[in-house]
Protein backbone atom coordinates (compact mmCIF):
# COMPACT_ATOMS: atom_id res chain seq x y z
CA UNK A 1 0.00 0.00 0.00
CA UNK A 2 1.55 3.45 -0.74
CA UNK A 3 1.86 6.33 1.32
CA UNK A 4 -1.84 9.02 0.97
CA UNK A 5 -0.73 11.04 4.28
CA UNK A 6 2.40 11.31 6.11
CA UNK A 7 1.99 13.38 9.14
CA UNK A 8 5.81 14.44 10.96
CA UNK A 9 5.75 16.20 14.10
CA UNK A 10 3.01 18.59 13.71
CA UNK A 11 2.69 21.20 16.21
CA UNK A 12 0.12 24.11 16.61
CA UNK A 13 -0.59 26.52 19.08
CA UNK A 14 -3.03 29.15 19.24
CA UNK A 15 -3.61 32.62 21.30
CA UNK A 16 -0.18 34.54 22.42
CA UNK A 17 1.14 34.84 25.74
CA UNK A 18 0.07 38.31 26.91
CA UNK A 19 3.36 38.85 29.03
CA UNK A 20 5.12 41.72 27.41
CA UNK A 21 7.59 40.90 24.97
CA UNK A 22 10.98 41.76 27.19
CA UNK A 23 9.76 38.93 29.93
CA UNK A 24 9.20 36.70 27.28
CA UNK A 25 12.51 37.34 25.25
CA UNK A 26 14.24 36.94 28.76
CA UNK A 27 13.03 33.81 29.74
CA UNK A 28 10.17 33.97 32.19
CA UNK A 29 8.59 31.58 30.81
CA UNK A 30 9.41 28.35 28.60
CA UNK A 31 7.34 30.03 25.64
CA UNK A 32 6.38 26.24 23.94
CA UNK A 33 3.46 25.39 26.35
CA UNK A 34 2.61 21.41 27.50
CA UNK A 35 -0.84 21.09 25.94
CA UNK A 36 -3.97 21.84 24.67
CA UNK A 37 -7.93 20.94 25.36
CA UNK A 38 -8.41 24.50 26.98
CA UNK A 39 -5.25 24.47 29.39
CA UNK A 40 -2.60 27.50 28.98
CA UNK A 41 0.12 26.45 27.69
CA UNK A 42 2.81 27.70 29.47
CA UNK A 43 4.42 26.14 32.40
CA UNK A 44 7.21 26.29 34.56
CA UNK A 45 7.72 29.55 36.41
CA UNK A 46 4.67 29.87 38.15
CA UNK A 47 1.37 30.54 38.19
CA UNK A 48 1.75 34.07 37.51
CA UNK A 49 3.06 33.11 33.96
CA UNK A 50 0.48 30.92 33.23
CA UNK A 51 -2.32 33.26 34.16
CA UNK A 52 -0.86 36.00 31.91
CA UNK A 53 -0.85 33.06 28.94
CA UNK A 54 -3.68 32.73 26.27
CA UNK A 55 -1.81 30.05 24.66
CA UNK A 56 -3.45 27.01 23.75
CA UNK A 57 -1.75 23.55 22.52
CA UNK A 58 -4.28 22.34 19.76
CA UNK A 59 -1.65 19.63 17.74
CA UNK A 60 1.05 18.45 20.03
CA UNK A 61 4.01 16.87 17.72
CA UNK A 62 1.91 14.42 16.35
CA UNK A 63 2.91 12.21 13.75
CA UNK A 64 1.35 9.32 11.39
CA UNK A 65 1.26 7.73 8.19
CA UNK A 66 -2.12 7.10 6.10
CA UNK A 67 -2.05 4.43 3.55
CA UNK A 68 -3.72 5.38 -0.09
CA UNK A 69 -7.51 3.45 0.26
CA UNK A 70 -7.37 3.56 4.03
CA UNK A 71 -10.08 4.52 5.84
CA UNK A 72 -8.66 6.10 9.07
CA UNK A 73 -10.10 7.34 11.99
CA UNK A 74 -9.07 9.97 14.94
CA UNK A 75 -11.57 9.99 18.01
CA UNK A 76 -10.67 11.91 20.41
CA UNK A 77 -13.02 14.25 23.27
CA UNK A 78 -13.97 18.08 22.64
CA UNK A 79 -10.70 19.98 22.33
CA UNK A 80 -8.95 17.12 21.60
CA UNK A 81 -7.71 18.36 18.95
CA UNK A 82 -8.86 16.51 15.80
CA UNK A 83 -10.71 19.39 13.91
CA UNK A 84 -7.52 21.49 13.91
CA UNK A 85 -5.29 18.22 12.59
CA UNK A 86 -8.01 18.29 9.50
CA UNK A 87 -7.95 21.92 9.15
CA UNK A 88 -4.02 21.48 8.73
CA UNK A 89 -4.32 18.69 6.51
CA UNK A 90 -7.08 20.67 4.21
CA UNK A 91 -4.32 23.84 4.02
CA UNK A 92 -6.63 25.65 6.12
CA UNK A 93 -4.03 26.44 8.88
CA UNK A 94 -0.15 26.56 8.54
CA UNK A 95 1.61 24.24 11.36
CA UNK A 96 4.07 26.28 14.04
CA UNK A 97 6.19 22.89 13.41
CA UNK A 98 6.39 19.93 11.50
CA UNK A 99 5.45 19.08 8.07
CA UNK A 100 2.08 17.66 6.45
CA UNK A 101 2.62 15.45 2.80
CA UNK A 102 -0.82 14.19 1.13
CA UNK A 103 0.32 11.76 -1.77
CA UNK A 104 3.86 13.81 -1.79
CA UNK A 105 2.68 17.21 -1.78
CA UNK A 106 3.77 19.58 1.02
CA UNK A 107 0.40 21.07 2.14
CA UNK A 108 2.17 24.37 2.95
CA UNK A 109 4.06 24.61 -0.08
CA UNK A 110 2.34 22.59 -2.76
CA UNK A 111 -1.03 23.82 -1.29
CA UNK A 112 -3.13 24.34 -4.41
CA UNK A 113 -1.37 20.57 -5.79
CA UNK A 114 -3.01 19.08 -2.25
CA UNK A 115 -6.13 21.29 -2.76
CA UNK A 116 -7.11 19.65 -6.33
CA UNK A 117 -6.96 16.27 -4.77
CA UNK A 118 -8.58 16.86 -1.47
CA UNK A 119 -12.07 17.37 0.05
CA UNK A 120 -13.45 18.35 3.27
CA UNK A 121 -16.69 17.76 4.86
CA UNK A 122 -16.78 19.52 8.50
CA UNK A 123 -19.72 18.90 11.03
CA UNK A 124 -21.42 22.54 9.84
CA UNK A 125 -22.48 22.35 6.61
CA UNK A 126 -21.65 25.32 5.44
CA UNK A 127 -23.85 26.38 2.29
CA UNK A 128 -24.96 30.00 1.15
CA UNK A 129 -28.59 28.89 2.91
CA UNK A 130 -30.37 31.26 0.50
CA UNK A 131 -29.27 29.27 -2.47
CA UNK A 132 -30.44 26.05 -3.31
CA UNK A 133 -28.34 22.56 -3.30
CA UNK A 134 -28.51 22.92 -7.29
CA UNK A 135 -26.56 26.41 -6.80
CA UNK A 136 -24.34 26.09 -4.01
CA UNK A 137 -22.96 22.55 -5.66
CA UNK A 138 -22.78 24.15 -9.29
CA UNK A 139 -20.53 27.26 -7.45
CA UNK A 140 -18.23 24.21 -6.00
CA UNK A 141 -18.16 22.04 -8.57
CA UNK A 142 -16.76 25.52 -10.54
CA UNK A 143 -14.55 26.03 -8.19
CA UNK A 144 -12.92 23.00 -8.96
CA UNK A 145 -12.97 23.41 -12.67
CA UNK A 146 -16.03 21.07 -13.38
CA UNK A 147 -18.37 21.69 -16.21
CA UNK A 148 -22.31 23.24 -15.93
CA UNK A 149 -24.11 20.99 -17.51
CA UNK A 150 -22.22 17.63 -16.80
CA UNK A 151 -22.42 18.97 -12.76
CA UNK A 152 -26.17 19.39 -12.86
CA UNK A 153 -26.64 16.10 -13.81
CA UNK A 154 -24.11 14.76 -10.94
CA UNK A 155 -25.53 16.35 -8.97
CA UNK A 156 -29.47 15.07 -9.22
CA UNK A 157 -27.69 11.71 -9.28
CA UNK A 158 -25.72 12.07 -6.29
CA UNK A 159 -28.47 14.02 -4.31
CA UNK A 160 -31.70 11.37 -5.17
CA UNK A 161 -28.78 8.61 -4.11
CA UNK A 162 -28.54 10.25 -0.90
CA UNK A 163 -32.10 10.28 -0.16
CA UNK A 164 -33.01 13.65 -1.16
CA UNK A 165 -36.42 14.60 -3.35
CA UNK A 166 -35.96 15.91 -6.27
CA UNK A 167 -38.10 18.78 -5.33
CA UNK A 168 -35.68 19.62 -2.33
CA UNK A 169 -32.83 20.45 -4.81
CA UNK A 170 -34.14 23.79 -6.08
CA UNK A 171 -35.31 24.76 -2.63
CA UNK A 172 -33.25 26.90 -0.34
CA UNK A 173 -31.28 24.97 1.65
CA UNK A 174 -32.45 27.22 4.77
CA UNK A 175 -35.86 25.47 4.26
CA UNK A 176 -33.67 21.36 4.62
CA UNK A 177 -33.11 19.82 7.84
CA UNK A 178 -30.03 19.31 9.36
CA UNK A 179 -29.61 15.97 8.06
CA UNK A 180 -30.32 16.59 4.50
CA UNK A 181 -27.95 19.67 4.84
CA UNK A 182 -25.06 17.21 5.70
CA UNK A 183 -25.84 15.17 2.55
CA UNK A 184 -25.69 17.82 0.45
CA UNK A 185 -22.23 18.37 2.02
CA UNK A 186 -20.91 14.99 1.68
CA UNK A 187 -22.46 15.63 -2.04
CA UNK A 188 -20.32 18.48 -2.85
CA UNK A 189 -17.32 16.88 -1.66
CA UNK A 190 -18.34 13.57 -3.68
CA UNK A 191 -18.81 15.77 -7.05
CA UNK A 192 -14.76 16.91 -7.32
CA UNK A 193 -13.95 12.86 -6.31
CA UNK A 194 -11.01 13.82 -4.43
CA UNK A 195 -8.09 11.45 -3.85
CA UNK A 196 -8.41 11.96 -0.41
CA UNK A 197 -11.45 13.04 1.58
CA UNK A 198 -11.44 14.66 5.09
CA UNK A 199 -15.00 13.62 7.32
CA UNK A 200 -14.95 16.26 10.38
CA UNK A 201 -17.49 14.37 12.65
CA UNK A 202 -20.01 14.10 9.16
CA UNK A 203 -22.91 12.18 11.23
CA UNK A 204 -22.77 14.43 14.19
CA UNK A 205 -26.43 14.92 14.78
CA UNK A 206 -27.82 12.74 11.77
CA UNK A 207 -31.15 10.00 12.65
CA UNK A 208 -29.63 6.66 12.62
CA UNK A 209 -31.23 6.30 9.35
CA UNK A 210 -29.31 9.32 7.41
CA UNK A 211 -26.13 8.09 9.31
CA UNK A 212 -26.27 4.52 7.84
CA UNK A 213 -26.53 6.07 4.77
CA UNK A 214 -23.56 8.31 5.24
CA UNK A 215 -21.68 5.47 6.56
CA UNK A 216 -22.59 3.25 3.11
CA UNK A 217 -21.43 6.59 0.76
CA UNK A 218 -18.08 6.35 3.00
CA UNK A 219 -17.70 2.44 1.84
CA UNK A 220 -18.76 2.98 -1.22
CA UNK A 221 -16.22 5.61 -2.46
CA UNK A 222 -13.75 3.40 -1.01
CA UNK A 223 -14.55 0.29 -2.63
CA UNK A 224 -15.09 1.39 -6.07
CA UNK A 225 -12.57 4.50 -6.25
CA UNK A 226 -10.37 3.55 -4.14
CA UNK A 227 -10.88 7.27 -1.83
CA UNK A 228 -8.46 7.54 1.12
CA UNK A 229 -10.71 8.43 3.96
CA UNK A 230 -9.57 10.90 7.10
CA UNK A 231 -12.68 10.47 9.58
CA UNK A 232 -13.24 12.09 13.12
CA UNK A 233 -16.03 10.76 15.03
CA UNK A 234 -17.66 11.00 18.68
CA UNK A 235 -19.38 7.56 17.57
CA UNK A 236 -17.44 4.83 18.57
CA UNK A 237 -19.39 1.99 16.66
CA UNK A 238 -19.22 3.96 13.21
CA UNK A 239 -15.42 3.94 13.84
CA UNK A 240 -15.19 0.14 15.04
CA UNK A 241 -17.33 -0.66 11.98
CA UNK A 242 -15.71 2.11 9.32
CA UNK A 243 -11.89 2.12 9.94
CA UNK A 244 -9.37 0.55 9.43
CA UNK A 245 -6.97 1.58 11.99
CA UNK A 246 -7.55 4.40 14.18
CA UNK A 247 -5.74 7.00 16.23
CA UNK A 248 -6.77 8.45 19.85
CA UNK A 249 -6.23 11.67 20.54
CA UNK A 250 -6.10 13.82 23.70
CA UNK A 251 -5.10 17.14 24.68
CA UNK A 252 -3.13 17.44 20.99
CA UNK A 253 -1.26 14.11 21.64
CA UNK A 254 -2.16 10.86 19.90
CA UNK A 255 -1.84 8.55 22.72
CA UNK A 256 -2.66 5.03 20.97
CA UNK A 257 -3.01 4.33 17.06
CA UNK A 258 -3.85 0.59 16.10
CA UNK A 259 -6.58 -1.34 14.02
CA UNK A 260 -9.87 -1.49 16.18
CA UNK A 261 -9.04 -5.14 16.74
CA UNK A 262 -5.66 -4.53 18.60
CA UNK A 263 -7.05 -1.17 20.17
CA UNK A 264 -9.59 -3.30 22.04
CA UNK A 265 -7.06 -5.52 23.60
CA UNK A 266 -4.98 -2.83 25.66
CA UNK A 267 -7.66 -3.28 27.93
CA UNK A 268 -8.92 -6.71 29.55
CA UNK A 269 -12.32 -7.50 29.26
CA UNK A 270 -14.63 -6.62 32.35
CA UNK A 271 -17.55 -8.39 34.02
CA UNK A 272 -17.30 -11.27 31.03
CA UNK A 273 -17.91 -8.36 28.91
CA UNK A 274 -16.52 -8.02 25.39
CA UNK A 275 -14.46 -4.87 25.30
CA UNK A 276 -15.57 -1.84 23.45
CA UNK A 277 -13.72 0.69 21.71
CA UNK A 278 -15.50 3.51 24.09
CA UNK A 279 -13.75 1.30 26.99
CA UNK A 280 -10.46 1.98 25.37
CA UNK A 281 -10.96 5.57 25.24
CA UNK A 282 -12.07 6.16 28.46
CA UNK A 283 -9.82 4.12 29.73
CA UNK A 284 -7.12 6.17 27.66
CA UNK A 285 -8.48 9.58 28.02
CA UNK A 286 -10.03 9.34 31.24
CA UNK A 287 -12.54 11.20 29.46
CA UNK A 288 -16.62 10.54 28.72
CA UNK A 289 -17.65 11.05 25.11
CA UNK A 290 -19.31 14.06 24.80
CA UNK A 291 -22.05 14.36 22.15
CA UNK A 292 -21.87 17.94 21.24
CA UNK A 293 -22.58 19.12 18.12
CA UNK A 294 -19.12 21.22 17.34
CA UNK A 295 -15.62 21.18 18.79
CA UNK A 296 -14.75 24.08 19.84
CA UNK A 297 -10.75 23.83 18.84
CA UNK B 1 -8.23 20.65 -18.82
CA UNK B 2 -6.19 23.79 -19.65
CA UNK B 3 -4.94 25.39 -16.80
CA UNK B 4 -6.87 28.61 -18.28
CA UNK B 5 -9.78 27.00 -18.98
CA UNK B 6 -9.66 25.51 -15.13
CA UNK B 7 -9.36 29.25 -13.70
CA UNK B 8 -12.05 30.74 -16.19
CA UNK B 9 -14.52 28.21 -15.12
CA UNK B 10 -13.36 28.82 -11.51
CA UNK B 11 -14.06 32.46 -12.25
CA UNK B 12 -17.12 32.42 -13.38
CA UNK B 13 -18.45 30.13 -10.37
CA UNK B 14 -18.14 33.82 -8.61
CA UNK B 15 -19.98 35.39 -11.23
CA UNK B 16 -22.89 32.63 -11.46
CA UNK B 17 -22.89 32.60 -7.47
CA UNK B 18 -23.38 36.26 -7.16
CA UNK B 19 -26.57 36.65 -9.96
CA UNK B 20 -28.11 33.95 -7.64
CA UNK B 21 -27.35 35.22 -4.67
CA UNK B 22 -28.85 38.65 -6.05
CA UNK B 23 -32.09 37.12 -7.36
CA UNK B 24 -32.41 35.09 -4.22
CA UNK B 25 -32.33 38.08 -2.20
CA UNK B 26 -34.01 40.48 -4.81
CA UNK B 27 -36.34 41.58 -2.28
CA UNK B 28 -33.14 43.62 -0.48
CA UNK B 29 -31.69 44.66 -3.97
CA UNK B 30 -35.27 46.39 -4.43
CA UNK B 31 -34.84 47.84 -1.34
CA UNK B 32 -31.40 49.48 -1.84
CA UNK B 33 -32.45 50.94 -5.26
CA UNK B 34 -35.21 52.55 -4.09
CA UNK B 35 -32.89 54.04 -1.46
CA UNK B 36 -30.39 54.74 -3.72
CA UNK B 37 -33.08 56.84 -6.15
CA UNK B 38 -33.86 58.81 -3.45
CA UNK B 39 -30.62 59.34 -1.93
CA UNK B 40 -29.81 60.76 -5.32
CA UNK B 41 -33.02 62.98 -5.94
CA UNK B 42 -32.36 64.47 -1.99
CA UNK B 43 -29.31 65.71 -2.93
CA UNK B 44 -30.04 66.56 -6.84
CA UNK B 45 -33.33 68.72 -5.46
CA UNK B 46 -30.25 71.27 -3.33
CA UNK B 47 -29.80 72.19 -6.56
CA UNK B 48 -32.88 73.31 -7.39
CA UNK B 49 -33.15 74.92 -4.17
CA UNK B 50 -30.21 76.74 -4.32
CA UNK B 51 -32.21 79.44 -5.56
CA UNK B 52 -34.14 79.85 -2.81
CA UNK B 53 -31.51 79.90 0.05
CA UNK B 54 -29.71 82.93 0.84
CA UNK B 55 -31.94 84.61 3.06
CA UNK B 56 -34.13 85.24 0.10
CA UNK B 57 -31.94 86.60 -2.29
CA UNK B 58 -32.43 85.47 -5.79
CA UNK B 59 -29.63 83.67 -6.52
CA UNK B 60 -27.46 84.17 -9.63
CA UNK B 61 -26.85 80.25 -9.97
CA UNK B 62 -27.35 77.86 -12.87
CA UNK B 63 -30.01 75.45 -11.41
CA UNK B 64 -30.17 73.20 -14.04
CA UNK B 65 -26.09 73.09 -14.23
CA UNK B 66 -25.95 72.11 -10.14
CA UNK B 67 -28.47 69.68 -10.45
CA UNK B 68 -26.58 67.61 -12.90
CA UNK B 69 -23.77 68.20 -10.95
CA UNK B 70 -25.02 67.10 -8.09
CA UNK B 71 -26.62 64.00 -9.36
CA UNK B 72 -23.37 63.09 -11.79
CA UNK B 73 -22.15 63.33 -8.18
CA UNK B 74 -24.67 60.80 -6.81
CA UNK B 75 -24.37 58.46 -9.99
CA UNK B 76 -20.50 58.34 -9.82
CA UNK B 77 -20.61 57.85 -6.46
CA UNK B 78 -22.99 55.46 -6.75
CA UNK B 79 -21.45 53.13 -9.11
CA UNK B 80 -17.94 53.62 -7.44
CA UNK B 81 -19.04 52.71 -3.86
CA UNK B 82 -21.24 49.64 -5.48
CA UNK B 83 -17.99 48.18 -6.88
CA UNK B 84 -16.02 48.95 -3.71
CA UNK B 85 -18.94 46.95 -1.44
CA UNK B 86 -19.16 44.11 -4.02
CA UNK B 87 -15.14 43.54 -3.88
CA UNK B 88 -15.17 43.97 0.16
CA UNK B 89 -18.00 41.27 -0.36
CA UNK B 90 -15.04 38.75 -1.62
CA UNK B 91 -15.01 37.88 2.02
CA UNK B 92 -17.90 39.34 3.94
CA UNK B 93 -20.30 37.23 2.67
CA UNK B 94 -18.37 34.19 3.26
CA UNK B 95 -18.04 34.84 7.01
CA UNK B 96 -21.76 35.96 6.96
CA UNK B 97 -22.60 32.50 5.26
CA UNK B 98 -19.74 30.48 6.74
CA UNK B 99 -18.87 29.31 3.41
CA UNK B 100 -15.28 31.39 4.00
CA UNK B 101 -13.63 27.97 4.40
CA UNK B 102 -14.89 25.63 1.58
CA UNK B 103 -13.98 28.99 -0.58
CA UNK B 104 -10.43 29.68 0.60
CA UNK B 105 -9.82 25.34 0.39
CA UNK B 106 -10.72 25.04 -3.31
CA UNK B 107 -7.40 25.37 -5.85
CA UNK B 108 -8.49 28.32 -6.89
CA UNK B 109 -5.56 31.36 -7.33
CA UNK B 110 -6.57 34.35 -5.60
CA UNK B 111 -6.09 36.38 -8.83
CA UNK B 112 -8.88 33.92 -10.52
CA UNK B 113 -10.94 34.86 -7.26
CA UNK B 114 -10.72 38.63 -7.35
CA UNK B 115 -11.41 38.66 -11.45
CA UNK B 116 -14.41 36.57 -11.41
CA UNK B 117 -15.37 39.08 -8.54
CA UNK B 118 -14.15 42.07 -10.32
CA UNK B 119 -16.16 41.15 -13.71
CA UNK B 120 -19.40 40.76 -11.53
CA UNK B 121 -18.65 43.91 -9.88
CA UNK B 122 -18.32 46.21 -12.65
CA UNK B 123 -20.96 45.15 -14.50
CA UNK B 124 -23.91 44.87 -11.80
CA UNK B 125 -22.62 48.11 -10.56
CA UNK B 126 -22.87 49.37 -14.55
CA UNK B 127 -26.58 48.02 -14.32
CA UNK B 128 -27.66 49.43 -10.63
CA UNK B 129 -26.16 52.43 -11.75
CA UNK B 130 -28.27 52.66 -15.29
CA UNK B 131 -31.83 51.93 -12.76
CA UNK B 132 -30.99 55.09 -11.41
CA UNK B 133 -30.57 57.50 -13.73
CA UNK B 134 -33.32 56.42 -15.37
CA UNK B 135 -35.45 56.71 -12.40
CA UNK B 136 -33.40 60.25 -11.62
CA UNK B 137 -33.75 61.15 -15.83
CA UNK B 138 -37.96 60.79 -14.80
CA UNK B 139 -38.10 63.17 -12.09
CA UNK B 140 -35.53 66.31 -13.83
CA UNK B 141 -35.35 67.34 -17.27
CA UNK B 142 -32.06 67.05 -17.66
CA UNK B 143 -30.19 68.39 -20.67
CA UNK B 144 -27.81 65.91 -22.35
CA UNK B 145 -27.83 67.67 -24.99
CA UNK B 146 -24.03 68.31 -24.76
CA UNK B 147 -23.16 65.47 -23.13
CA UNK B 148 -20.43 62.95 -24.36
CA UNK B 149 -22.06 59.84 -22.71
CA UNK B 150 -19.44 57.40 -24.64
CA UNK B 151 -16.52 59.55 -22.81
CA UNK B 152 -18.51 58.98 -19.86
CA UNK B 153 -18.89 55.64 -19.71
CA UNK B 154 -14.92 55.47 -20.68
CA UNK B 155 -14.19 57.30 -17.46
CA UNK B 156 -16.38 55.21 -15.53
CA UNK B 157 -14.65 51.95 -16.61
CA UNK B 158 -11.30 53.57 -16.44
CA UNK B 159 -11.83 54.63 -12.94
CA UNK B 160 -14.11 51.31 -11.54
CA UNK B 161 -9.90 49.49 -11.66
CA UNK B 162 -8.35 51.81 -8.72
CA UNK B 163 -11.90 51.07 -6.93
CA UNK B 164 -11.15 47.55 -7.64
CA UNK B 165 -7.75 47.78 -5.98
CA UNK B 166 -9.26 50.19 -2.59
CA UNK B 167 -11.79 46.84 -2.56
CA UNK B 168 -9.39 44.31 -2.61
CA UNK B 169 -7.15 46.11 0.17
CA UNK B 170 -10.31 46.56 2.31
CA UNK B 171 -11.37 42.95 1.85
CA UNK B 172 -8.51 42.21 4.06
CA UNK B 173 -10.48 43.45 6.91
CA UNK B 174 -13.42 41.08 7.41
CA UNK B 175 -10.50 38.17 6.60
CA UNK B 176 -8.31 39.88 9.90
CA UNK B 177 -11.55 41.37 12.45
CA UNK B 178 -13.97 38.30 11.85
CA UNK B 179 -16.52 40.05 13.82
CA UNK B 180 -16.38 43.72 13.17
CA UNK B 181 -13.98 43.88 9.74
CA UNK B 182 -17.25 44.35 7.52
CA UNK B 183 -18.44 47.61 9.00
CA UNK B 184 -14.42 48.59 9.54
CA UNK B 185 -14.22 48.89 5.80
CA UNK B 186 -16.61 52.06 5.85
CA UNK B 187 -14.00 54.48 6.80
CA UNK B 188 -12.28 53.41 2.88
CA UNK B 189 -15.64 55.10 1.14
CA UNK B 190 -15.89 58.15 3.77
CA UNK B 191 -12.41 59.18 4.01
CA UNK B 192 -13.12 58.99 -0.13
CA UNK B 193 -16.85 60.60 0.09
CA UNK B 194 -14.83 63.92 2.23
CA UNK B 195 -11.89 64.62 -0.04
CA UNK B 196 -12.82 63.62 -3.53
CA UNK B 197 -15.34 66.33 -4.55
CA UNK B 198 -18.49 64.55 -5.02
CA UNK B 199 -20.89 67.28 -4.39
CA UNK B 200 -18.66 70.08 -3.70
CA UNK B 201 -15.50 71.43 -6.04
CA UNK B 202 -12.58 70.10 -4.46
CA UNK B 203 -10.90 73.79 -4.12
CA UNK B 204 -13.55 74.62 -1.55
CA UNK B 205 -11.63 72.06 0.70
CA UNK B 206 -9.10 73.11 3.30
CA UNK B 207 -5.31 72.88 1.56
CA UNK B 208 -4.55 69.14 4.08
CA UNK B 209 -7.71 67.74 1.96
CA UNK B 210 -7.38 69.27 -1.33
CA UNK B 211 -3.61 67.70 -1.02
CA UNK B 212 -5.76 64.56 -0.30
CA UNK B 213 -8.03 64.47 -3.07
CA UNK B 214 -5.09 64.52 -5.48
CA UNK B 215 -4.29 60.50 -4.11
CA UNK B 216 -7.95 59.43 -4.67
CA UNK B 217 -9.34 58.04 -7.94
CA UNK B 218 -12.93 59.48 -7.27
CA UNK B 219 -11.38 62.73 -8.07
CA UNK B 220 -10.12 62.13 -11.31
CA UNK B 221 -13.27 59.95 -12.24
CA UNK B 222 -15.96 62.30 -11.62
CA UNK B 223 -13.95 65.88 -12.46
CA UNK B 224 -13.39 63.71 -15.93
CA UNK B 225 -17.01 63.08 -16.01
CA UNK B 226 -18.61 65.84 -15.24
CA UNK B 227 -16.33 67.28 -18.05
CA UNK B 228 -17.51 65.07 -20.45
CA UNK B 229 -21.48 65.08 -19.54
CA UNK B 230 -21.57 69.00 -18.68
CA UNK B 231 -19.32 70.29 -21.18
CA UNK B 232 -19.12 67.62 -23.78
CA UNK B 233 -15.27 67.33 -23.29
CA UNK B 234 -14.20 65.06 -26.37
CA UNK B 235 -13.14 61.42 -25.53
CA UNK B 236 -9.64 61.88 -26.71
CA UNK B 237 -9.46 64.99 -23.87
CA UNK B 238 -10.19 62.57 -21.26
CA UNK B 239 -6.95 61.48 -21.33
CA UNK B 240 -5.52 64.31 -18.40
CA UNK B 241 -8.11 62.12 -16.35
CA UNK B 242 -8.05 58.78 -17.59
CA UNK B 243 -4.07 57.98 -17.06
CA UNK B 244 -4.05 59.07 -13.27
CA UNK B 245 -6.69 56.66 -12.76
CA UNK B 246 -5.23 53.91 -14.45
CA UNK B 247 -1.83 54.49 -13.28
CA UNK B 248 -3.43 54.17 -9.41
CA UNK B 249 -5.20 50.91 -10.66
CA UNK B 250 -2.38 49.61 -11.77
CA UNK B 251 -0.56 49.80 -8.47
CA UNK B 252 -3.43 49.26 -6.20
CA UNK B 253 -4.63 46.30 -7.71
CA UNK B 254 -1.55 44.42 -7.26
CA UNK B 255 -0.68 46.01 -3.62
CA UNK B 256 -3.90 44.96 -3.10
CA UNK B 257 -3.47 41.56 -4.31
CA UNK B 258 -0.16 41.07 -1.90
CA UNK B 259 -1.66 42.35 1.23
CA UNK B 260 -4.45 40.10 0.55
CA UNK B 261 -2.06 37.46 0.54
CA UNK B 262 -0.64 38.29 3.37
CA UNK B 263 -3.48 38.61 5.18
CA UNK B 264 -4.83 35.35 4.14
CA UNK B 265 -1.17 33.94 5.46
CA UNK B 266 -2.22 35.70 8.65
CA UNK B 267 -5.29 34.51 9.17
CA UNK B 268 -4.32 30.58 8.12
CA UNK B 269 -1.78 30.81 10.96
CA UNK B 270 -3.96 32.21 13.67
CA UNK B 271 -6.55 30.57 13.08
CA UNK B 272 -8.98 33.25 12.34
CA UNK B 273 -10.56 31.61 9.08
CA UNK B 274 -12.77 29.25 11.35
CA UNK B 275 -14.48 31.78 13.49
CA UNK B 276 -17.47 33.33 11.14
CA UNK B 277 -18.53 36.77 12.42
Amino acid sequence: MTTAIIVNEVYKKFGKSELPFWRRIFGHTNGNGSNGNGHNGHNGNGAKAAEKSKVVVAVDKVSFTVGTGEIFGVLGPNGGGKSTLIRLISTLLLPDQGSISVFGYDVVRQSMAVQQIINRVSVEASFFKKLSPMENLLYGARLYGQDGAETRKKVVDILTRLGLEKRAIYNPMEEMSRGMQQKVAIARALLTKPHLLLLDEPTTGLDPRSKREVQAVVREMREKSGTTILLTTHDMVEADQLCDRIAIMNSGKVIALDTPAELKKLIPPKDGQETTLEDVFIELTGKKLVNEEEETV
Amino acid sequence: MTTLTYQIRASYAFVERNINLIKRYWSWELVWLVYSIADSLAVSFIGLGVGKLGGGNPSTADTNYLVIYLLIGTLVWRFLSTIFYWITNLIGIERWEGTIEYTLMAPVRRITHMAGQTFFAISYSLFFTGMVLLATALVFKIDLSKANLLGGTLMLLAGSFSFVGIGVMASVLPLLFPERGEQMTHVFIALLLLVSGIYYPVDVLPPVLQKLAVLSPATYVLEGTRRTLLEGLPTWDLWQYIWPVLLMGAVLIPSGLWVFSMAERYAKKTGKLHRNG
